[in-house]
């Protein structure tokens, strides 16, 4: 029991000694480079939560990023990696628009069915490469990889050629399909914080549920860690390569819903990848790939994210410095034998 | 257990940190707000939000910041929160949060440089409505925004007449960044202006999707220039860094060779005095003074569009290339579609609509 | 006294668990001495302290009477002590030579001198009697030329002091016996060698000395010419060892498994099945003897759902189950053991609760609407594991922290508390220690004795004796002979095995 309780601890404290690292390498970093540490700091956290308007920024930012955090997670938790976030989640974000501008219905059908469009549309997205996986063998990450360029670049084309006239952004979203609360704005001084916390929330639980009290989930948890012996056990291990990644899919359509509903209310021709679905690679891994870590590390990312914004501006230092500490923390969770191995001799001493 | 402990107290302080942190925070607000009013003697102050590309993206946003600096000078104001500053986006979602944090630290005018800042600077505006926002090369129609255009295709007009006398092969390359309604206005003026000096010469459109893939701007140009094309124009923000990086390493490699690359937004002959024949100049940095100073002097043009070209200086070819062996001849042309365009006799297309029915002569 | 290694009341613990508890061993020169001992009983522990890999709590050891501290393997390497680990650390694209002077590289200017490295390689290949070729690459020679090349490493090295982890585990009997002689000649070349084994038969022919460690604890040192195989496994297990497997005659009754000209292909395409044909009946042990590599695995799985068959007829009571998926096969009444516990039997990073449940957790009262109920999922472990003797702190812990035998056990009872009319064991007693054999040979007969199949696939000849009521001889892909145990012997099966036909003839009609 003794041994099982330490071991959790260990889990629980590598992401926490990754970030206080990474933070002590990026102050190491700027004094190196001539700024000031503490003003940086200082900036980075006014930025996020000195001001109510901040913080409703950052909820907004951590909105998206639990959705892709979970995206990556799941696919994760059943031996896949989805790198195709990026991709499903633009998809997403269009389908969400695309419905939410095209119909007039009351707002209880409305709001609903743009979320689940963007969900379908995620889901689909991702389909393709776990059907090329399960059928073929074809590895996920190439095809992923390749349908994030194709996800934007046909995304691009409907929204100049069938969305809009030749325009680079579409109109707003039906008030009847919108996240967007006045009362949420608000309450944080005019910040775009949506409902959408709620979905994400929502979504927070129902992967923790499907994973860990479902038979479905038991499923999806066998088929990731040893494929021989779900086959051995009865399991259809191709049609739960296909549902992880369908699931999977579908989380980060929501996460493009959430942009496409809430924070922008529209969709415009992007010239490259927004980002969000490759930090929820890093969220993910920072989250240990469970559905309350995925949470905690969007916390952190976006307050990390909206915060930088402030810090040249306040302390004058640039705000790359933040994406140098977010890589730092993702290099020492990736490097976290060394961390369990500092911990390994610290419990030994503490024993003597 | 006892680190479990620490853990503990950690999250406890963060959390007190966070909720103490807010409530501090919100007390200043309200007195900062208070003083606002009052407060009008307050030295002139402004920034600008910068899109991806970043404030040293060697094309629009530079320019932009360079206006500022200029501003500032002229007006012996310090960098800072006190005098003229920028923040810069790393995606879409950070203009509205940026064009916010800006406004909320009360700058007098805040620049959104770019038409993808349209929908936020709209926004924004109509929140924040004591504040003075403009927005650059978009068009938002509220009455604390001010809205500055360029008659781009009349710079990039007078590179055409460039390229169609420089020319040797009559093959010329645009290189576009995304299909938008402003490089649309580039390729017009530039494909006119090429006709207009040149009717033999044809000119290969191309798009790269973006403007900040360098790499793939000098895989478009190298295609470009292998099947013959020996002056190409870009209108692709850090994306044409490619073309001018290609440009450049086919000369070293073959210095008797015809290799031009013309630049865009500002003069970029600093990215190869060999290559560079001219550049479309469009100055954002006088707009944006322009506009700067006519905010401090309390003429800010709110709810109006601004229309910056030939006339207004907003818009300009950068002197041709020495080794040109016919320079004498350009510079003389483009002197006379100079004052024929700002005289109104030359109208120059800026669709491709308009493109069509277009003729010089 | 001449002691070349002294390892004197070692103690080593691992938060809070005493993994070896006051051992004390010591090596005189020039000779083999064994250490003895169940699978977790600390033999590698032991070792690992003696390579570097860990340092003990408690305890001196002392290197030809010097007392020393190994604070990692290179010391060791440094004292002269080498280790011949159970799992090679070869790289497969190297050549021999390669390989052997990985680390070690001599070089002129910067260059490595192959050629001179390959004279030495030969120089203590043939010293020694390894007959290695140093040109030969990882990949083109056999286990037991890869073993030779780990011995050669740690000879190259200048090893005075060999450590043997488990030699014998990964040779065909072949191997075995060329291992031995090898490790006569290290004797007489003035090595000194440690085997590290459970395997007493092993110990009897080729130790001269052997220490006898239990949960942990030191038992004693016996000089082998003095002692004998009971008294070794009962200082081992700590109580009487039955070797010849009790059981009553059986009493088969109908067909159970019916097979015929089943045909299957390996995942390369070969056809490693072909024609084979079986019946295996209620109440009877059918034990299927061969050489590895003979279809045995691909005929299982097979059977089992796990590999489609190409064509044949499989029948279970009559009822076809030819090519039906796994879960199919299990539900209408088969058990299976598989051959690789690791691979196939069971989900590691799963608690054992959950491993108990592994193939019934759709099924009520495991899981009602889509839903798991954990708390009769646990309540299932818990039964299972007393049954079965699974040796674990609580239900809750990974299947990964169990030792083999103990996870084997749980394998067996999953499997066979379903009840199953066939139950399938392959290789159920791999690199597992005397008593968890005897535990699962008398689950197996027991399960014979309750009237239901049971089809053993196994490599060894003594378990396929001892337990089996029929011996069917597979060779490439077919049961080439049916035997009674009690009729035939080890030099007859080998044959058989190795492709000759009967000497009896007429006998093989019985299929």
């Amino acid at each position: 029991m003794k041994v099982r309780m330490s071991k959790r601890l260990i889990g629980l404290l590598t992401p926490i000694i990754a970030v206080l690292l990474g933070i002590i390498v990026g102050t190491i970093i700027m004094l190196a480079s001539g700024y000031d540490p503490v003003a940086a700091y200082s900036a980075l956290w006014n930025g996020a939560f000195g001001e109510i308007y901040y913080t409703g920024e950052v909820i907004r930012q951590v909105t998206p990023y639990i959705l892709a955090g979970l995206a990556v997670a799941f696919a994760f938790r059943v031996g896949l990696f989805n790198i195709g976030v990026e991709g499903q989640f633009l998809v997403g974000w269009l389908a969400a628009v695309w419905v939410g501008i095209s119909f007039d219905l009351p707002k209880i059908i409305h709001l609903p069915l743009a979320i689940i469009a963007a969900a379908v549309a995620g889901a689909l997205w991702a389909f393709i490469p776990g059907l090329l996986k399960a059928r073929l063998r074809v590895h996920e990450v190439i095809v992923t990889i390749m349908l994030n360029y194709t996800a934007l670049h046909v995304s691009n084309y409907i929204i100049k050629n069938v969305l809009t006239d030749h325009k680079d952004k579409t109109g707003l979203v039906k008030d009847s399909a919108t996240l967007r609360s006045e009362w949420l704005q608000g309450i944080t001084d005019y910040s775009r914080l949506h409902w959408g916390i709620i979905v994400a929330i929502i979504c927070c639980f129902i992967m923790w549920f499907l994973l860990e009290r479902t038979t479905r989930g038991f499923e999806l948890r066998a088929v990731g860690f040893n494929q021989h012996a779900a086959q051995y056990a009865g399991m259809n291990v191709n049609r739960n390569i296909i549902l992880s990644m369908v699931i999977s899919g579908a989380f980060a359509g929501l996460a493009g819903a959430m942009e496409g509903l809430g924070t922008f209310g529209y969709v415009t021709v992007k010239g490259g990848f927004t980002g969000v679905g490759f930090d929820g690679i890093a969220i993910a891994l920072l989250g240990g790939n469970s559905a309350l870590g995925v949470f905690f590390s969007a916390i952190l990312f976006g307050a990390l994210k909206v915060g930088a914004l402030n810090m040249p501006l306040e302390a004058g230092v640039p705000n790359e410095l933040v994406d140098i500490i977010i890589a730092l923390i993702v290099f020492f969770v990736a490097s976290s034998y060394i961390i369990r191995k500092l911990l390994d001799r610290f419990g030994k001493k503490e024993v003597k | 257990m006892k680190k479990r402990k620490i853990g503990m107290a950690l999250s406890l302080v963060l959390a007190a940190g966070t909720l103490l942190g807010a409530c501090g925070k919100s007390d200043d607000n309200a007195g900062k707000d208070d003083a606002k009013g009052g407060d009008k003697d307050k030295a002139f102050t402004v920034a600008m939000v910068t899109d991806v590309g970043g404030v040293d993206d060697k094309s629009f946003n530079q320019s932009a910041w360079e206006g500022l600096q200029a501003f500032g000078k002229d007006n012996s104001m310090e960098k800072g929160k006190n005098g003229y500053d920028y923040l810069q986006s790393k995606s879409d979602a950070d203009y509205s949060t940026n064009l916010n944090t800006l406004a909320r630290q009360d700058f007098d005018l805040v620049f959104g440089i770019g038409f993808m800042m349209q929908g936020a600077v709209e926004e924004i505006a109509k929140q924040q409505k004591d504040s003075h926002f403009a927005i650059v090369d978009s068009q938002v129609d509220q009455p604390n925004v001010a809205s500055i255009l360029f008659k781009e295709q009349e710079a990039s007009f007078l590179v055409g007449i460039a390229a169609g006398m420089a020319t040797q092969s009559d093959k010329i390359g645009f290189i576009g960044g995304m299909e938008s309604e402003v490089i649309e206005r580039f390729e017009a003026g530039f494909v006119a202006g090429v006709k207009a000096a040149n009717p033999d010469a044809t000119v290969d459109i191309q798009y790269a999707g973006a403007f900040d893939k360098a790499e793939l701007g000098q895989t478009i140009a190298s295609k470009m220039y292998s099947s013959g094309a020996d002056v190409i124009f870009h209108a692709a923000g850090a994306t044409g860094n490619g073309l001018f990086k290609e440009a450049v390493d086919r000369k070293a490699k073959n210095p008797d060779a015809t290799i031009w690359a013309i630049g865009v937004d500002r003069d970029q002959a600093d990215m190869g005095a060999d290559v560079v024949l001219t550049s479309a100049v469009k100055r954002v940095d006088v707009a944006v003074q322009d506009t700067a100073t006519k905010a401090k002097e309390g003429n800010f043009p709110g709810g109006k569009v601004t229309l910056y070209g030939l006339a207004e200086d907003g818009v300009a070819a950068a002197p041709i290339n020495a080794k040109v062996s016919n320079k004498a001849e350009i510079d003389a042309a483009i002197k006379t579609w100079v004052d024929k365009i700002k005289s109104g006799d030359v109208k120059v297309p800026g669709t491709r609509a308009e493109l069509k029915s277009f003729s010089a002569q | 006294m001449d002691y070349v290694i002294e390892m004197l009341n070692i103690r080593k613990e691992f938060n809070g668990f005493v993994a070896n508890d006051n051992i004390t061993l010591q090596l005189k020169k020039g000779e083999i001495h064994a250490l003895l001992g169940e699978n977790g009983a600390g033999k590698s522990t032991l070792m690992n302290v003696l390579f570097g890999l860990y340092q003990p709590e408690q305890g001196e050891i002392r290197v030809k009477g010097k007392p020393v501290k190994i604070t990692d393997p290179n010391v060791a390497n440094d004292l002269g002590i080498g280790m011949v680990h159970q799992h090679f650390m070869l790289v497969d694209v190297f050549s021999v030579t390669e390989n052997i002077i990985l680390g070690r590289e001599i070089t002129s200017k910067g260059r490595i001198d192959i050629k001179k490295a390959e004279q030495e390689v030969r120089e203590i290949s043939e010293r020694y009697g390894l007959a290695v070729d140093p040109q030969a690459k990882i990949s083109d020679i056999s286990v037991g030329m890869q073993q030779r090349v780990e011995i050669l490493k740690t000879l190259y090295r200048g090893a005075e002091i060999l450590i043997f982890d488990e030699p014998t585990a990964v040779l065909t009997p072949q191997e075995i016996k060329e291992l031995i002689q090898i490790m006569k000649t290290l004797i007489k070349e003035g090595k000194s060698i440690i085997l590290i084994t459970h395997k007493l038969k092993e110990i009897m022919e080729v130790a001269d000395r052997c220490t006898v460690i239990r949960k942990g604890k030191g038992i004693g040192t016996v000089n082998v010419s003095e002692t004998n195989p009971d008294e070794l496994a009962r200082m081992m297990v700590g109580h009487d060892v039955v070797f010849k497997v009790d059981k009553k005659p059986a009493k088969p009754d109908q067909n159970v498994l019916e097979v015929k000209d089943l045909v299957v292909k390996d995942s390369r395409g070969v056809t490693v099945v072909n024609g084979l044909d079986l019946d295996v009946r209620a109440g009877e042990i059918v034990g299927i003897a061969g050489v590895d590599g003979n279809g045995q695995s691909e005929f299982i799985e097979a059977i089992t759902g796990l590999r489609k068959a190409d064509s044949g007829n499989v029948k279970l009571n009559g009822k076809d189950i030819f090519n039906l998926t796994p879960r199919k096969v299990k539900e209408s009444g088969v058990g299976h053991i598989p051959q690789d516990r690791h691979k196939h039997g069971l989900v590691l990073n799963f608690p054992i609760g959950e491993n108990m449940v592994l193939q019934n957790y759709y099924k009520q009262p495991y899981s009602k609407r889509g839903i798991l109920n954990f708390k009769n999922i646990y309540q299932q472990a818990r039964k299972l594991i007393g049954e079965f003797d699974v040796r674990t702190p609580n239900e809750y812990v990974l299947a990964r922290a169990l030792s083999g035998g103990n996870q084997q056990k749980a394998i067996i009872g999953r499997e066979v508390d379903d009840n199953p009319d066939l139950l399938i064991a392959a290789q159920p007693t791999r690199g597992l220690d005397v008593g968890a054999i005897e535990f699962i040979h008398k689950r197996l007969i027991e399960q014979r004795d309750n009237g239901k199949a049971v089809l053993l696939v196994s490599f060894e000849l003594d378990e396929i004796m001892n337990v089996s009521d029929r011996i069917a001889v597979i060779y490439e892909g077919k049961i080439v002979a049916v035997v009674d145990p009690k009729e035939t012997d080890e030099q007859e099966l080998g044959l058989l095995m190795a492709g000759s036909s009967r000497k009896k003839a007429g006998e093989s009609t019985n299929v």
